[in-house]
């Protein structure tokens, strides 16, 4: 079974998001970046199925900029057995479209049977680009996995329907499969996973190398801090003042202690 | 033709988003002057039709082939190819729902047209639609622009327009579309949904939630707040990361893919605020919101919050409502 998960790394959940100057897009530099939540756990789903089936290799794929090395490395370390990078400078002016073309061009020989994907990034959240990337690659796809059962040519999974619905869906191989978060427990690096991945290959592709005719077909001109809907009460002061108003906004003007 | 709203519908009823969606086009229409359009996809839709033709509208369209009886992604993903190329709208509009979400990129990709999804609302410049969106999970907005041509396919986010605004009309036509599929082409078997039965919590007539986030930070400080619900006689809620790393079970979960809950207070605790976690308590009557972020998005919904570390306040609060 050959496994690629598409990892891109995005400003961790608890990162304190920043506008740039020109208000065209964040502040990177005093950003810590992550694996983008989805995405570790369809890493964790790709190595739990290498385990199961007792062959074959996980490949880890990301688009983005030298930072984004560290994301692959971490994979590596996790488990997988070698990376691809498609260097952009900037990434966030590629559309979904875009990168799963450039994604298309770069793995097509690769013939994988299955690609793992999160479901969407936590950054622009597009939620396009397994599918896109499977669509172009003539697969079978299927979108907000929390459950898989593997076998022989062909994959089983449970995807989340909305307000607490599930569907089972069953599929021939190859198939690209965008992963929800929960569908396992991604594992920690160990040191010895650390130590090995130094030594894993990881190929860098030049984009221009790929592109060709890949049209940019969208673009972020403009972006700025959300206006408030509703007037909120603020409460301020030192932790017991704090205290103090909150139990008499229960008391008082909620009415319910 | 110039823009379709695709409804979704599972046979009986229409989706509540597909009416926000043409709530969306009609208005897209009336800012661009340019008509709109319906479409209907499944095996038997005469009866939806006919509902949808209430509508202010031109026309709808009815797509129907028996192997639409069942949505599947690749049925959904041709017939819309198919409709796309034979009426050639401009924009094609849905709502942003999980079912769209797993079929619409795959037109994206046959038809190498834009995808614009999730967005809250649109602004027109130069004719053209900016499309706008939550980006860093509601953290901050983005404005897109198109490049290339249209057909541009656009999503809306749940309650970026509403249903009652959709405008009545006279009585539109219904024609039916003639389309091609086989069997191959349909590459995923789909079995009957169905719901998970262990809810041993039900949130939804609880009158106070306290409910907490990942910034709880581990396993351990839940109790914080289970002495906190205790002293308040509230129910315990979580967000998504929350059950992701089994601090609480899975039937504690707010949000689009958890429990939705209109109590009297919802008290949130270290939780972000992002959409799919706000569109399950958006009916609460009042809102507390406790984050150490001054830029939380739940801070734009909440009546009251405050900037702070919920593991030093909550065990006060507890305290201070205990000693009366
Ligand atoms: C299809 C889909 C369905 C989804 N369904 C749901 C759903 O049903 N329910 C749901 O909740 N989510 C759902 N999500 C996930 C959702 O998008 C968010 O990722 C999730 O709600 C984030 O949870 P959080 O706010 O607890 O975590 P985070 O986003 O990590 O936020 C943690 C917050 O805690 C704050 N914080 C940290 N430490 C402290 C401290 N000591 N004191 C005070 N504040 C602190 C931080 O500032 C931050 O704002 C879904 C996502 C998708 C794509």
């Amino acid at each position: 079974m050959k496994i690629c998960v598409l990892v891109k790394q995005v400003p961790s959940s608890d990162a304190l998001i920043k506008l740039n100057s020109d208000s065209t897009w964040i502040k990177e530099d005093t950003v810590v970046f992550a694996i983008n939540e989805s995405d570790s756990f369809a890493l964790e789903e790709a190595l739990q199925i290498k385990e199961q089936t007792g062959e074959g290799e996980v490949v880890v794929v990301s688009l983005g900029p030298d930072r984004a090395q560290r994301a692959i490395r971490e994979a590596l370390a996790k488990g997988a057995d070698r990376g691809i990078r498609i260097k952009e400078s900037f990434p966030y002016s590629s559309d979904p479209f875009e990168i799963a073309s450039l994604f298309a061009a770069a793995i097509k020989d690769d013939n994988f049977d299955l690609i793992l994907s999160g479901l969407q990034s936590d950054d622009l959240g597009s939620g396009q680009t397994g599918v896109i990337l499977g669509e172009l690659l003539g697969m079978s796809t299927a979108t907000l996995v929390i459950e898989t059962e593997l076998s022989g040519e062909s994959i089983r999974v449970k995807r989340e329907l909305e307000s607490g619905w599930f569907q089972w869906v069953a599929m021939t191989l190859p198939a690209s499969i965008t992963i929800q978060s929960g569908i396992n427990s991604p594992r920690y690096a160990s040191l010895r996973g650390i130590m090995s991945a130094k030594k894993k290959e990881i190929r860098l592709i030049e984009k221009n190398d790929l592109s060709g005719s890949i049209p940019s077909l969208q673009s972020i001109e403009h972006v700025y801090l959300p206006q408030k809907t509703k007037r909120t009460e603020m409460i301020t002061g030192s932790i017991d003042q704090v205290v103090d108003k909150l139990s008499e906004i229960l008391k008082r003007n909620i009415k319910i202690l | 033709m110039e823009i379709l709203v695709v409804l979704e519908h599972n046979n009986q009823t229409i989706h509540r988003m597909s009416w926000e969606a043409v709530a969306a086009g009609q208005s897209l229409g009336k800012d661009l002057n340019l008509s709109t359009t319906i479409l209907i996809m499944g095996s038997d839709v005469s009866t939806l039709a006919k509902e949808a033709a209430t509508k202010d509208i031109t026309e709808v369209l009815v797509a129907e082939h028996p192997l639409l009886e069942t949505y599947t992604a690749d049925g959904y993903a041709r017939t819309l190819t198919q409709v796309i190329e034979s009426e050639q709208p401009a924009y094609v509009i849905m709502g942003h729902t999980y079912m769209v979400r797993d079929f619409l990129p795959k037109v994206c990709a046959i038809l190498k047209q834009p995808l614009f999804g999730d967005n809250i609302s649109y602004r027109i410049e130069n004719s053209t639609p900016i499309f706008i969106k939550q980006i860093f999970q509601g953290k901050l907005m983005a404005e897109v622009s198109p490049q290339g041509n249209q057909p541009y396919l656009v999503t809306f986010q749940s309650a970026a327009f509403q249903s009652e605004s959709v405008h009545r009309g006279a009585g539109a036509t219904i024609r039916n579309l003639s389309i091609t599929l086989s069997d191959e082409i349909i590459k995923t078997r789909s079995e009957d949904p169905f719901q998970e039965t262990t809810i041993d919590v039900d949130l939804s007539s609880a009158d106070i939630i306290i409910s907490v986030g990942r910034g709880i930070g581990k396993k351990e400080n839940i109790n914080l707040v289970k002495e906190l619900a205790e002293v308040m006689g509230a129910q315990i809620a979580c967000s998504r990361p929350v059950v992701d790393a089994g601090w609480l079970p899975p039937y504690h979960q707010v949000g689009s893919s958890g429990q939705t809950v209109s109590p009297k207070l919802y008290f949130a605790l270290g939780i972000s605020g992002a959409i799919q976690h706000l569109v399950g308590m958006k009916g609460a009557n009042n809102v507390i919101v406790i984050n150490k972020d001054p830029n939380a998005p739940f801070f734009e919904i909440a009546d009251y919050g405050t900037v702070g570390n919920i593991l030093e306040i909550v065990p006060k609060l507890t305290e201070a409502i205990k000693g009366g």
